[in-house]
C-alpha cells in the first residue's frame, strides 16, 4: 500500500529551516510520500539532502524529490507577468514538492510540466 | 535568507583579501557524470599527471580532492591559475546493494555507502568555498533531476559563476540541446573528457568565467 501525506504550507511556515527539513524527513522515514504545498527554499533543499545523508542506513536508503514550480518557464509575456505577481503574493507557497522514500519511489521524472512517479517493483525487489 | 547573506558577506570579505590567482574551481554534479575524468584530463593537459581514480561504479570519488596551482594559458598568452577541487557526486539516495550488484563484497559495500554519504555532505558544505563551479552532467541522461536543479539553484543564490560541461558527447545518446533547454541561463559546453573532444572550447569558456 502506498500512503500519500499532504502537508499544507501553513504547517511548516512558522518553523525554522532545520525543523522544516526534519519534519518532512520524519514523515518520509515512515514510508510515506509527502505532497508538500509549495516548496522549500533553495538552501533548505540542500539541507534536506545533507540531513538525508546523515540518516542513511541499510534500511533507509534516501529520498526521491521533485518540485513543480509553474513560474519556471513561460514564453507568453502576459502569463509571465501573471506568474510573477502570483509568486510575489504566494512566495514559497507556490508549486508543489513531492518527497518519497527511495525504497518506495524509484524515480520521479519531470517532463517538465508534469511529474511521473515510478515506484519500486516489489516482485523484482524480492528476487 | 540569513545563510545566503552570511555566505555573500564571507565571499565579499574573502574577495578583499584573496588574490584572484587562488581561484577555487569546483567540479560538481551527480555521480558518474565524469567529474574525475574531466579533472584528470585538465591535470593531464597542464600538469602531465592524473588527479584521481575513475570507475564505472558510482561514488568512486568519496572524498574532496584538491590539485593546487594549475596554470592554463590561452592563445593570447593570458594565464589562469586555479586550485581544482574534485567533489563526490551529489545524490539524494545511497543504496549499498547497488555496490553489491557491482561485485563489491557486502562489508566493503556498506563501508562505501557510509563514505559516499559523508562525501555528499562534504560536497554541499564546500559550496561556499568555491569561486567558480563547473557542473559536469552526463549528456546522455535527463537533466531535469532535482539534484541538478537544487545544485544550480544553490550556486545561483550564492552568486557563484556556473559553467555546465555536457560530458560524454562521444556517446550516441548524448543530447546537449536538452541540457541547454533545461538551463537556458547558463553556458553549456559539450565535451568528452574521456577522449578530449572539444577541450579547447572548454578552456576558452573557463577563461571567460574564472578570470
Amino acid at each position: 500500500m502506498l500512503t500519500l501525506q499532504f502537508i499544507p504550507y501553513t504547517e511548516i511556515e512558522e518553523l525554522s529551516p532545520a525543523r522544516r527539513v526534519h519534519k518532512l524527513l520524519e514523515v518520509v522515514k515512515e514510508n510515506k510520500i509527502v505532497l508538500l504545498e509549495g516548496r522549500l527554499r533553495r538552501e533548505e533543499e540542500a539541507d534536506l539532502i545533507q540531513i538525508t545523508m546523515e540518516h542513511i542506513t541499510p534500511k533507509f536508503k534516501g529520498i526521491e524529490i521533485a518540485v513543480i514550480n509553474p513560474e519556471q518557464k513561460s514564453d507568453n509575456l502576459l502569463r509571465k507577468l501573471k506568474l510573477n505577481m502570483m509568486s510575489f503574493v504566494l512566495g514559497d507557497r507556490m508549486g508543489m514538492t513531492i518527497i518519497g522514500p527511495a525504497t518506495i519511489v524509484r524515480e520521479i521524472k519531470r517532463n517538465p510540466e508534469k511529474i511521473e512517479l515510478y515506484t519500486v517493483d516489489e516482485k523484482r525487489k524480492r528476487k | 535568507m540569513a545563510n545566503i547573506f552570511t555566505a555573500f558577506f564571507n565571499r565579499f570579505l574573502k574577495g578583499l583579501f584573496r588574490k584572484k590567482k587562488h581561484v577555487k574551481l569546483g567540479l560538481y554534479g551527480p555521480p558518474n557524470g565524469g567529474k574525475t575524468t574531466l579533472a584528470n584530463k585538465i591535470c593531464q593537459d597542464w600538469l602531465g599527471e592524473d588527479m584521481g581514480i575513475v570507475s564505472n561504479v558510482a561514488h568512486e570519488t568519496r572524498e574532496i580532492q584538491i590539485k593546487e596551482q594549475i596554470s592554463i594559458k590561452n592563445e593570447q598568452g593570458k594565464e589562469l591559475t586555479f586550485n581544482l577541487v574534485d567533489t563526490p557526486g551529489i545524490a539524494t539516495k545511497i543504496d549499498y546493494e547497488d555496490f553489491l550488484k557491482a561485485g563489491i563484497p557486502e562489508k566493503e559495500a556498506k563501508i562505501r555507502a557510509k563514505e559516499a554519504t559523508k562525501g555528499i555532505i562534504d560536497s554541499i558544505k564546500w559550496l561556499d568555498e568555491m569561486d567558480t563551479v563547473i557542473i559536469v552532467l552526463d549528456a546522455t541522461l535527463d537533466p531535469y533531476s532535482q539534484v541538478n536543479i537544487t545544485l544550480i539553484g544553490n550556486l545561483a543564490a550564492r552568486e557563484i559563476p556556473v559553467l555546465i560541461a555536457a560530458n560524454k558527447v562521444d556517446l550516441k545518446k548524448a543530447n546537449i540541446k536538452r541540457i541547454q533547454s533545461a538551463f537556458p541561463q547558463y553556458e553549456v559546453i559539450g565535451l568528452s573528457a574521456k577522449y578530449g573532444t572539444n577541450m579547447d572550447d572548454f578552456y576558452d569558456a573557463l577563461f571567460k568565467f574564472a578570470s
